[in-house]
């Protein structure tokens, strides 16, 4: 099961060249995105898209169907994530567009460069409620950074690279193109010019030197200062900046779940993950500072828990390139309105030396020894989840990609996983979409295709989107899908247990499949594991398949995630155990 | 086997006494005041083009912005329109909402104008047409004018900010309101100053159309 494409990847660097000749809108369409430097498309066809794909057959850009158009959206949103560059998802009008609206909505949440290009019944029949039509540009309104209906089969090429040109720059976002058949069929020799931001978009660069240098002195007083590193790190290429300054100054970095990744934690410094299920000493650290450094974060409400009590003594100092994340939901004492790279650099620029703060260096890691995040096991009991995930990263190299889908899974994912480089946790973190871990496996392997790439998915996650184990086949992608099974939409059980009085309403699965069969009748190879023992030795089987792998982790069901903020609970208050659930 | 971590309890630990507000401003304990609402006129310069209404009342809406009215209409340039927004909202609510509506793709310029604006509302009020003569009086108080008379009704045209309007129309419920229609408050920055920059820069970019419009 090989595909012959596959072997010559990537087939030619054609580096931003438009190749296809523009005879009409179809091919200033994908000239367009040819010229942006797209490689790769991910998509299904469909009537009103079928003159993109027409075009698209002479093209050297790749296209992946999918086995969903949602499965698409989320494999663009990986490939965007993983490689910096704006994945591409097309789709057909009517279904086709709706069925990305999931796709892009998650991207808007996480701020992912995407672009969605969908087919649209003719001009003169918008309106009409013709086959097929859905008011595209009135249904992903909301859900996009911003959307365009190409009108003009001569300007359409231009359109397109505006689309792809806004999504990747300033702060990332889904855009969507709608396009009509009569416009994309139209003629034209209008060849695309080079890809330009729309002339209302200026994402800042330099923060306000004064408010720098302010927010330096206060750093300079500050005697438990963190900083927070948030996905804006990441998305931003600040990643080498942010370890430089927080090393040379001696500040604890705590993380934000899409921040994984940007500070490695392994690091003496690094406190990872704070919020709702973050560890404690980030949470104790992020309570008890004195002053926040948030950089490219937007303060959402599963870090901050409570805002009456998120960081209560802190001033905040906030780098944002987007000025409307800046006191929007924690009031900035100094707001840093920039490229999180270069306002590292001026706030660096302002601070000579290490910070003396060797008492807090010090008090976080007592936090760091008195909250551990050791679970119990017992070798002849159930398997625990936790287990699974840290065996996994001991048997993988360090820039092995993780992908989740959204439950426990996903946090013991992020948990119980050592993330020391950016772009290895590819999640879906804001909208918190099941169903985003396998078709995220794709995009991420087609993205970065010699680093090995493991999906921890839920039994639930995992039957949203698991058709799109028949693309991972027919492309013979290298992916493993570890599915940490315990017969429940897990994270629902758990929240049933803890705040509605253990009533398990629509949260248990009386029937589940034969995951590992599942997997073989897809044609990929398919385990099962129950024992401890047998972990291991699966795990490196799996990594040696040739294609897709899909193991059935089956794990103690009762196991639940901890350390837990209840949502809009004060932070420094996490319960460690459903016993100290019961204190609050 | 327990379910959970080890470690010190919620209660057994450590814990700041300091609070932010629900805005998340840290509270001075000296002067903790309840956040106050004000009204408030944003304008934008928008790109005339379709859709752009939508995605403006689609931001209020979805982000429960306080709106008041909100009028659009063309500029002296094709390709500009004005969106004057009346909003009420608290302090921190009225900057984000300038903020957002600055975000969105198709709006060159927001402006939060001053109190010395020129703002103007017109409402077209129609009446019991029984006392024709005293509604022309109350009319003329108003600066108002009748503009339709049938045999049962009049409708008078008013112009003026807000209050005015809203003063207008309680004055006139006298004479029995059968319907009134508003168009919203439309404003301008008093003086020489630009409401909403962006016009003069596309002066030059583009050639302007034959300017028949209002500024
Ligand atoms: C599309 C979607 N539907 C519903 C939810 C609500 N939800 C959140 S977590 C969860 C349980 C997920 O179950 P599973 O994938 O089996 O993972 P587990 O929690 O058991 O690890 C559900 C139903 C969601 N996040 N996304």
């Amino acid at each position: 099961m090989t595909n012959p494409e596959f072997d010559q990847y990537p087939p030619e660097d054609h580096e931003g060249e438009p190749t296809t000749e523009v005879d009409c809108g179809a091919d200033a369409v994908v000239a367009s995105l040819e010229q942006a430097g797209v490689e790769i498309l991910f998509g299904v066809q469909g009537g009103a898209i079928m003159p993109v794909y027409d075009a698209l057959y002479d093209s050297p850009m790749r296209h992946i169907t999918m086995g969903h158009e949602q499965g698409a959206a989320h494999a663009a949103d990986a490939y965007g994530i993983v490689s910096g560059e704006p994945g591409v998802c097309v789709a057909t009008s009517g279904p086709g567009a709706t069925n990305l609206i999931t796709g892009l909505a998650d991207a808007n949440m996480d701020s992912d460069p995407l672009v969605a290009l969908t087919g649209q019944v003719p001009t003169g029949m918008v309106g009409n409620d013709a086959f097929q039509e859905t008011d595209t540009i009135g249904v992903t309104g909301p859900v996009t950074k911003t959307n365009y209906f190409a009108d003009d089969s001569d300007t359409v090429g231009d359109v397109v690279g505006e689309a792809v040109e806004l999504s990747r720059r300033g702060r990332p976002g889904p855009t969507v193109v709608d396009l009509p058949k009569d416009v994309t069929l139209g003629e034209t020799d209008q060849r695309p010019s080079e890809p330009r931001l729309p002339d209302t978009y200026h994402p800042p660069d330099r923060a306000d030197q004064e408010t720098v240098e302010a927010a330096a002195e206060a750093l300079k007083r500050a005697e438990k200062p963190v900083i927070l590193s948030g996905g804006g790190v990441i998305k931003g290429e600040a990643t080498a900046e942010l370890r430089s300054f927080a090393i040379e100054k001696g500040i604890p970095v705590i993380t934000t779940m899409p921040g994984t990744g940007s500070f490695p934690e392994d690091h003496d410094l690094a406190l990872e993950m704070a919020g709702m299920h973050g560890t404690g000493y980030a949470n104790m650290g992020i309570t008890h500072c004195d002053y926040l450094l948030g950089i490219g974060t937007r303060f959402d409400d599963r870090l901050t828990g409570a805002i009456e009590t998120f960081a209560p003594e802190a001033e905040l100092a906030h780098i944002d390139i987007d000025p409307a994340e800046i006191s929007k939901n924690i009031k900035a004492d100094y707001p840093l309105l920039g490229d999180a790279g270069t306002v590292i650099g001026q706030l660096d620029g302002a601070i000579a030396g290490p910070l003396d703060i060797d008492p807090w260096r010090e008090q976080c890691r007592t936090w760091k020894e008195e909250y551990p995040m050791d679970y119990e096991w017992d070798p002849d009991g159930p398997l625990k989840p936790q287990y699974v995930v840290e065996t996994f990263d001991e048997l993988t190299d360090d820039d092995t990609i993780v992908t989740t889908g959204v439950g426990q899974h996903q946090m013991w994912a992020v948990q119980y996983w050592t993330y020391t480089e950016p772009r290895t946790w590819v999640s879906s973190h804001g909208l918190g979409t099941m169903g985003y871990g396998l078709p995220a496996a794709i995009g991420a392997k087609l993205a970065a295709p010699k680093q090995d790439v493991v999906c921890f998915d839920g039994d639930g996650s995992f039957l949203m989107t698991g058709e799109e184990l028949a693309v991972a086949v027919r492309e013979n992608l290298d992916i493993v899908v570890a599915i940490l099974n315990n017969a429940a939409v897990g994270m629902v059980r758990q929240w049933q247990d803890a705040f509605f009085e253990g009533r398990h309403s629509a949260s248990q699965y009386p029937w589940i499949p034969a995951f590992d069969k599942l997997a073989e009748a897809f044609g990929a190879e398919g385990f099962a594991v129950e024992q401890y023992d047998e972990v291991a030795e699966t795990i490196e089987a799996a990594l040696a398949v040739d294609g897709p792998a899909v193991i059935d982790f089956h794990i103690d069901p009762d196991e639940n995630v901890y350390p837990m903020v209840p949502s809009g609970g004060d932070n420094g208050r996490f319960a460690l155990s459903e016993a100290q659930l019961e204190d609050l | 086997m327990s379910q959970g971590l080890q470690g010190p309890g919620p209660l057994e630990r450590p814990h700041p006494s300091g609070r932010r507000t629900a805005e998340g401003q840290r509270i001075d304990p000296q002067e903790e005041a309840e956040p106050a609402r004000r009204r408030t006129i944003l304008s934008a310069l928008v790109k005339h083009e379709p859709g752009v209404l939508a995605k403006v009342a689609g931001l209020f809406s979805r982000r429960q912005f306080n709106i008041e009215s909100l009028s659009v209409g063309p500029t002296a340039y094709k390709r500009h329109a004005r969106i004057t927004l009346v909003i009420e909202e608290t302090e921190p609510g009225i900057e984000q909402a300038r903020k957002q509506l600055t975000k969105l793709i198709p709006v060159i310029s927001v402006t939060e104008l001053d109190s010395d604006a020129v703002d103007r509302e017109l409402a077209l009020i129609k009446v019991d047409g029984e006392h024709p003569d005293a509604i022309a009086a109350v009319a003329e108080m108003y600066d108002g004018q009748a503009v339709d008379v049938s045999e049962t009704t009049v409708t008078v045209e008013i112009t003026g900010p807000e209050d005015r309007i809203d003063a207008a129309v309680k004055t006139f419920e006298r004479f029995g309101i059968r319907e009134v229609v508003r168009t919203g408050t439309a404003a301008l920055a008093a003086g020489p100053s630009e409401t909403a920059p962006g016009h003069s820069a596309s002066i030059e970019t583009t050639t302007p159309p034959s300017v028949t419009g209002d500024d």
